[in-house]
């Protein structure tokens, strides 16, 4: 369970967050959305406790991140695995490496077995192991680094809460299909809960089934889809715009699949 | 008024940036005496900083002596006391010439590696990404660098110490015609307790001075690529004006302190 409670968060003068409150039960797959700036990748920053609020509460299983020592922090942080922008993995290692982070670092596991599991774990986010595993993150696309990266939190801390900062930016269709495909199967097979930060309309709809839009660090809608369909709020309205088209085209596909009112 | 508000303006950023130095110097003693070692990380850092500087410190001593004993030695030749050049050489090279100049070496070429570095990790949000796996970067990253620069800035000091004086001897010979046996028996006549502590207790606190400046410098720098450029060439500047100022009252206070050993 997360709980953000009247959280304001800024950078100098900069107010980034004001009066941010909403809560995700465990198993539930939310995306955060809003346009750039707006400071949704702010929110899981202060989630994992990377970042403190000037006013307000983060609370994980009912502890505030803030107010933690930081050996129970990181216990917590066992429970949430992070999937940064762009992967942040480290470019001087190789993908094995990576992928067994956590396990080098923290376990006193040989090598073979941290490989072992490194292996399985490429298997399970889609990748050819035996291609991969030896090659530095600089010579894979995009869509595979962030496989990688997924690759990476699962193997580290086994998560409940799985964050994803902006998965989908910058790839091609094949690998934002991919990369939405796991997200999905990671909620359904493992009920990991997932939060994802997008300002991919598109790609909200295919991994969520609750929003929440936020303009201008605040707040502006939290809800379903069927209920974001028919918001009438301005700031809403105004980002959703552009996409009005696809959300129509998510209602058809979800009508043809028998899934309406989902 | 204008020059009011500048002036508020740098203080405030004075104390700013003294506050956040402060905090980073007590996080990096903390993390060196925390329980964890990077063995490895710290012998690699070992071989890149020391064996990766080696030609840069060898060229500079030789030409560095063989500049300053060509200079002196006309001068000397003026009151028919080419004699005392080893001498001469002996002191400056030993007690300011070597760590000075090798210090600067340092802050040029280290400094600005170890910033450049540490900033676009945290650009790549490779830093959040240690902190989510519970790896306190400070004792990951800075700690082996500052270890590694406490054991090479001596070590290559004394090279470079020995080159320079080699340098000279080329000068004393050649130039000043000066004979071998004279030069060697008038550099070793200097070669005593006092110099050879100050020679090797300037490099120390140097090296100390470095890794603080150059960590603190990349992970504070905030901008992206901008920021990485900028925070490198603020590292540089900074260790270079704090190695000539410590110097100088390195000299000052110790000279007086340990008089009688000189």
């Amino acid at each position: 369970m997360i709980e953000l409670r009247n959280v304001h968060f800024g950078y100098g003068d900069q107010l980034v967050l004001r009066d941010v409150s909403f809560a995700i039960a465990d198993g539930e797959a939310v995306v955060i959305m809003g346009p750039s700036g707006s400071g949704k990748s702010t929110i899981l920053r202060l989630i994992l406790g990377l970042d403190c609020p000037r006013q307000g509460e983060i609370m994980v299983d009912h502890n505030d991140v803030c107010r933690m020592p930081r050996g129970p922090l990181r216990e917590i942080r066992k429970k949430i695995g992070m999937v940064f922008q762009d992967g942040a993995l480290f470019d001087s290692l190789t993908v094995g490496e990576n992928v067994g982070y956590y396990l080098i670092e923290h376990t006193k596991l040989k090598w073979d077995e941290i490989e072992r599991r490194a292996r399985m774990m490429l298997g399970f986010v889609g990748l050819d192991a035996d291609e991969v595993i030896d090659k530095l993150p600089d010579q894979l696309s995009g869509g595979m680094q962030r496989r990688v990266a997924i690759g990476r939190a699962l193997l580290s801390t086994d998560p409940k809460v799985m964050l994803y900062d902006e998965p989908t930016t910058g790839l091609d269709p094949d690998a934002t299909r991919n990369v939405i495909n796991l997200i999905n199967k990671l909620h359904d097979e493992r009920s990991v809960s997932s939060i994802v930060v997008t300002h991919q309309i598109a790609d909200a709809f295919a991994v969520a089934g609750r929003f929440i839009v936020i303009s201008f660090g605040e707040v502006v809608f939290d809800g379903s889809f069927e209920e974001l369909r028919q918001c009438r709020e301005p700031k809403v309205a105004e980002f959703l715009a552009p996409f009005r088209s696809s959300m129509e085209g998510v209602i058809q596909r979800k009508f043809v699949d028998g899934n309406a009112g989902e | 008024m204008p020059v009011i508000r500048l002036v508020n303006n740098w203080l405030k950023n004075f104390a700013y940036e003294t506050q956040h130095l402060s905090f980073f110097s007590l996080r990096l003693i903390g993390a060196f005496f925390s329980r964890r070692w990077y063995v490895a990380e710290t012998m690699e850092q070992m071989y890149l900083i020391g064996v990766g500087s080696l030609y840069l410190v060898v060229l500079t001593g030789i030409f560095a002596g063989q500049g300053f004993a060509f200079a002196f030695s006309m001068e000397l030749a003026d009151f028919g006391a080419k004699n005392y050049l080893g001498r001469i050489m002996s002191i400056s090279i030993i007690r300011e010439l070597g760590p000075v100049l090798t210090g600067l070496m340092f802050a040029a070429r280290v400094a600005a590696g170890i910033t450049a570095e540490v900033g676009a990790m945290k650009s790549a949000h490779q830093i959040d990404a240690m902190v989510a796996f519970g790896i306190d970067p400070v004792k990951k990253i800075a700690v082996p660098r500052m270890i590694a620069l406490v054991v090479m800035l001596p070590t290559l000091t004394i090279i470079c110490d020995a080159i320079a004086l080699l340098g000279a001897w080329v000068i004393a010979v050649f130039v000043a015609h000066v004979t071998s046996t004279m030069y060697w028996s008038a550099v070793r006549e200097r070669l005593i307790f006092g110099n050879i502590f100050i020679g090797l207790l300037k490099p120390i606190v140097f090296s100390f001075v470095i890794a603080f400046i150059a960590c603190y410098k990349g992970f504070a720098s905030e901008g992206g690529t901008k920021g990485v450029g900028r925070a490198t060439t603020e590292s540089v500047v900074m260790a270079s004006i704090n190695i000539l100022i410590i110097n100088f009252f390195i000299t000052r206070v110790i000279f007086s302190w340990i008089k009688g050993y000189l």
